[in-house]
C-alpha cells in the first residue's frame, strides 16, 4: 500500500493493464468503456464516410450496391449498439454518477466490471461479424428478409443481445445506486439533474431491452431452426417482428437521448453560472419521456398495414412526447437568459444541442403526422431527422459532456482555443451534412440506396463534404484532447466553477472518490445562494 | 453492528448493502418478465390468429405431467421460502436441508420435463420445419409447438440458472457463510426461485389448459 493513500489519484492507485482488467472502481471502468465507445465511433464513423463517398455522385462509384448496403448496415449497427447506447450511461455516467451522489462507488461494483466483460464479448462479435463480410439488412433487421439471407445476421443478433445485457447491468446498477446510496442531505429534488437523467434512463434500459434481447433471441431460432413465427410463408407474422423491434427501439432512441439531456442540464447552468430554471419541470419531464416512449413504437409503422385506429392513438402519443421534449427546451432557454453565459468549449456544444435537437425534434412531428409521413416514410428526410436527434443531440451532447468532465477525469486541461475550433467545425460540417438531406428526402429521394435520381446530386455533394468536414472537425477535437494528455496543463479542482458534487474532490479523484464524506451544505444549482471559490 | 464484517467498502452499514441487493433483484425481475412477455405476446397473437389449431393442438400435451410438475414447483417454492426463514433464525443445518430440497424439487421438474419432451420429439410435434406428425386439425399446429417450445424451453433454461444459484448459496451456507445477521445471498436467491415458478404459473394453463 501506498504510503500516503488518502491523496493519490485513482490513476496512480495501483497501476499496470491487469489492475485495470480486474478492477471494481467506477472510475477505471468508466475509462475503459470510454475507450471501446470511442474505437466504435470511429469505425461507425469511417464507415459513414464509406457511405458518404459512394454518395457523393449517382450511380455506381466505387464499390458495388451490395458492399453499399453493408457499409450502411453496420454504420447503424455500429454506432447505435456499439457507441451511442453505452456512451453517455457506461463512459460518463459511470465516472461522474457515484461522485454525484457523494457514494464511494456504484451499488454493485463487481456486476459494474462485468458488465464491462459482456460489452467486450459483444463487440467482439460484431466486430467478427463485419470482418465475415458483414450484413445488408439494415440495422433494424426486418423479417423474413433478415431470417432467409446468407450472412452473419445470426451473430449480429447474438452481439445485440449480448450487448442489451451489458446495457441492463448499467441500468440496473444506476438504479438501485440512486436509490440505495446518495449521501444523507442529498435528496431526490436537491440532486443533479444529470441523475434525474440517467434514472429515467435506466427505467427504459430495465424495461425495454428484454423486449430486444427476446427478439433476437426468436430470429436467431427462426434462423437456426425454422420456427416459422416471423415467416408468413408457415403462418407467421413478420409484422410481430417490427412490433417487438419497435417497442425495444423507439423507447432506445430515449435511452440515448435522455442521457444527452441529462448533460445538457449541467452544462446550461453551469456555464451560465445561474440556477437552473424549472427544476422540477425539468426532472419530471425525464421520467415522463421515459414512461411515454414506451407507448409511441407505432409511429415506425404506418405504413406496415396496422389498423388505421392504432396508427391515429400512435400518432397522438407520439405528439404526446414531443410536450416534455419542449419543456426541457423552455426550462434551458429560460436558464440562459440573464444568465451570465461563458462560452468555453463544453457550453458551445451545449449551444449546439440546443440549436440542433429542436431541429431534430420538431422534424420528428412532420414524422408522427400520419398523412405527411406517408410521403417521407423511407425518404432521407428520416435520415436527417434521427441524425438531428441522434448526433446533433446525443452525440454532441456527449462530446460536450466529455470535455465537461475530461479535467476530472484524466487531471489535464484540453487546448481550449483548439476545442472551440473543434466544437463550431462539429456544428458547421453536422449542418452541412444532414441540412441538405431533409430538402433531399421531402423532394422524394429514398434511403438506402447506393444511387439516386440526377435531380438530388446537389444535395448530396453538399452533404458528402460536409461529411467530410465533420470527420476533419473530430480528427481536430480528438487530437486536441489526445495533447492533452501528453501536455494540457494541470487541471484545478474546480476549473469550470460548478457547484456540483463532482468538483469539491480533488482532481482526479482519489479511488474511494472523497476523503471523508462530504456535508452537503449547498444544492448543485445554488449560484444564487452561494459564491464558487 | 457485530456484522460489519460482510459489509463492502462502499456501503455504510449492513442495512444498507442488504436492501440495495433487494432492490437489485426486483429489478432484475422486471427484466426477466419483460423478457417472457414479448414469448407470450407472440402466444396471444397466434391463439387469436388460430384458436381451433390451438385448441387441438394443446390436447398434445400431457395435462397430468404438467399438474405435477405445477404442483413440483409450488412446493419447491415453499421449500425455499422455508430455508430463508431457517436462516433469518440462524439454524445453518435446516436451512441447507431446506435448500437441498429445492434443488432436488427443481430436478425432479426437469426429469418430467424431459419425458414430455422426448415423447413430443417422438411422435414428430416439433416446432415450426422439424414439425411432422399431422393427428391434428386445424391451420399451421407446426406455431403452437413453436411457441410450446420456447416458452417451456426458455422456462427450463431459467430452472437450470435457479439450481446452480441454489447449489452455490447452498455450498456457501456449508462452509457457514451464512447468519442470522448475514442471509442476503440466500434470499435473492429465493426471489428468483419464486419468479421461475411464477413464470411456470402462467405458463401451465396457458398451455395445457386451453377451453
Ligand atoms: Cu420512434
Amino acid at each position: 500500500m501506498n504510503a500516503n493513500p488518502s491523496t493519490v489519484s485513482y490513476l496512480e492507485d495501483k497501476k499496470g493493464i491487469w489492475n485495470w482488467l480486474t478492477t471494481v472502481d467506477h472510475k477505471k471502468i468508466g475509462l475503459m468503456y470510454l475507450v471501446l465507445i470511442l474505437g466504435s465511433f470511429l469505425v461507425g464513423g469511417i464507415l459513414a464516410m464509406l457511405v458518404r463517398l459512394e454518395l457523393i455522385s449517382p450511380g455506381e462509384d466505387f464499390y458495388s450496391a451490395d458492399t453499399y448496403n453493408r457499409f450502411f448496415t453496420m454504420h447503424g449497427v455500429v454506432m447505435i449498439f456499439l457507441f451511442i447506447i453505452p456512451s453517455i450511461p457506461a463512459a460518463l455516467g459511470n465516472f461522474v454518477l457515484p461522485l454525484m451522489v457523494g457514494a464511494k462507488d456504484v451499488a454493485f461494483p463487481r456486476l459494474n466490471l462485468a458488465s464491462w466483460y459482456v460489452y467486450v464479448v459483444g463487440l467482439l462479435l460484431a466486430f467478427w461479424a463485419l470482418l465475415y463480410g458483414g450484413v445488408d439488412t439494415g440495422w433494424t433487421f426486418y423479417t423474413p428478409y433478415s431470417s432467409e439471407i446468407q450472412g452473419p445476421v445470426a451473430m449480429i443478433g447474438l452481439a445485440v443481445f449480448i450487448l442489451g445485457f451489458s446495457s441492463i447491468l448499467t441500468g440496473l446498477n444506476f438504479i438501485v445506486t440512486i436509490h440505495k446510496l446518495r449521501l444523507p442531505g442529498i435528496t431526490w429534488f436537491n440532486m443533479p439533474l444529470f441523475l434525474w437523467g440517467m434514472y429515467a434512463t435506466a427505467i427504459i434500459q430495465i424495461l425495454a431491452t428484454p423486449v430486444i434481447g427476446i427478439t433476437m433471441v426468436l430470429l436467431l431460432f427462426e434462423r437456426l431452426s425454422g420456427i416459422g413465427i416471423f415467416d408468413p410463408s408457415m403462418g407467421g407474422d413478420p409484422v410481430l417482428f417490427q412490433h417487438f423491434f419497435w417497442f425495444y427501439s423507439h423507447p432506445a432512441v430515449y435511452i440515448m437521448i435522455l442521457p444527452a439531456m441529462a448533460i445538457v442540464s449541467e452544462l446550461i447552468s453551469t456555464f451560465s453560472h445561474k440556477k437552473i430554471f424549472g427544476y422540477k419541470a425539468i426532472a419530471y419531464s425525464s421520467v415522463a419521456i421515459a414512461l411515454i416512449s414506451f407507448l409511441v413504437w407505432g409511429h415506425h409503422m404506418f405504413t406496415s398495414g396496422q389498423s388505421r385506429f392504432a396508427a391515429m392513438v400512435f400518432s397522438f402519443l407520439t405528439f404526446g412526447v414531443a410536450i416534455p421534449s419542449a419543456i426541457k427546451v423552455f426550462n434551458w432557454l429560460a436558464t440562459l437568459y440573464k444568465g451570465s453565459i461563458s462560452l468555453e468549449t463544453p457550453m458551445l456544444y451545449g449551444l449546439s444541442f440546443l440549436f440542433l435537437f429542436t431541429i431534430g425534434g420538431l422534424t420528428g412531428l412532420f414524422l408522427g403526422t400520419l398523412a405527411v409521413d406517408v410521403h417521407l416514410h423511407d425518404t432521407y428526410f428520416v435520415v436527417a431527422h434521427f441524425h438531428y436527434v441522434m448526433f446533433g443531440g446525443t452525440v454532441v451532447a456527449f462530446i460536450g459532456g466529455l470535455h465537461y468532465w475530461w479535467p476530472k477525469m484524466v487531471g489535464k486541461m484540453f487546448n481550449e482555443t483548439w476545442g472551440k475550433i473543434g466544437a463550431v467545425l462539429v456544428f458547421l460540417g453536422f449542418n452541412f451534412t444532414f441540412m441538405p438531406q431533409f430538402i433531399a428526402g421531402f423532394r422524394g429521394m429514398p434511403r438506402r440506396y447506393y444511387t439516386y435520381g440526377e435531380e438530388f446530386t446537389v444535395y448530396n455533394v453538399l452533404s458528402s463534404l460536409g461529411a467530410f468536414l465533420l470527420g476533419i472537425a473530430f480528427v481536430i477535437v480528438g487530437i486536441n484532447l489526445v495533447m492533452s494528455l501528453i501536455n494540457g496543463k494541470k487541471a484545478s479542482k474546480n476549473p469550470w466553477k460548478s457547484l456540483s458534487l463532482e468538483w469539491e474532490t480533488q482532481t482526479p479523484p482519489i479511488t474511494e472518490n472523497f476523503e471523508v464524506d462530504p456535508v452537503i451544505t449547498h444544492g448543485p444549482y445554488d449560484y444564487d445562494k452561494v459564491e464558487v471559490q | 453492528m457485530s456484522s460489519s464484517f460482510h459489509v463492502a467498502h462502499h456501503f455504510s452499514d449492513a442495512e444498507q448493502q442488504r436492501e440495495s441487493a433487494k432492490l437489485g433483484m426486483w429489478v432484475f425481475l422486471l427484466t426477466e418478465i419483460l423478457l417472457f412477455g414479448g414469448v407470450f405476446v407472440a402466444y396471444a397473437v397466434f391463439r387469436v390468429w388460430y384458436p381451433d389449431m390451438f385448441y387441438n393442438a394443446h390436447k398434445a400435451l400431457d395435462v397430468t405431467m404438467g399438474t405435477v410438475n405445477t404442483a413440483v414447483l409450488i412446493v419447491s417454492s415453499l421449500t425455499v421460502a422455508l430455508g430463508i426463514r431457517e436462516i433469518q433464525l440462524g439454524r445453518q443445518k435446516q436451512c441447507t436441508r431446506y435448500l437441498l430440497a429445492t434443488i432436488v424439487l427443481a430436478c425432479v421438474f426437469l426429469v418430467i420435463k424431459y419425458f414430455e419432451y422426448a415423447h413430443k420429439i417422438h411422435l414428430g410435434q416439433l416446432p415450426g420445419k422439424f414439425y411432422t406428425f399431422d393427428g391434428i386439425a386445424g391451420t399451421n399446429p407446426h406455431v403452437f409447438f413453436s411457441i410450446y417450445f420456447l416458452l417451456t424451453g426458455i422456462h427450463a433454461f431459467h430452472i437450470l440458472i435457479g439450481i446452480s444459484l441454489l447449489t452455490w448459496v447452498m455450498i456457501k451456507n456449508m462452509k457457514g457463510h451464512f447468519s442470522a445477521q448475514y442471509f442476503t445471498p440466500v434470499e435473492i436467491t429465493g426471489l428468483y426461485w419464486h419468479l421461475v415458478d411464477l413464470i411456470w404459473i402462467f405458463l401451465f394453463p396457458l398451455l395445457y389448459l386451453i377451453g
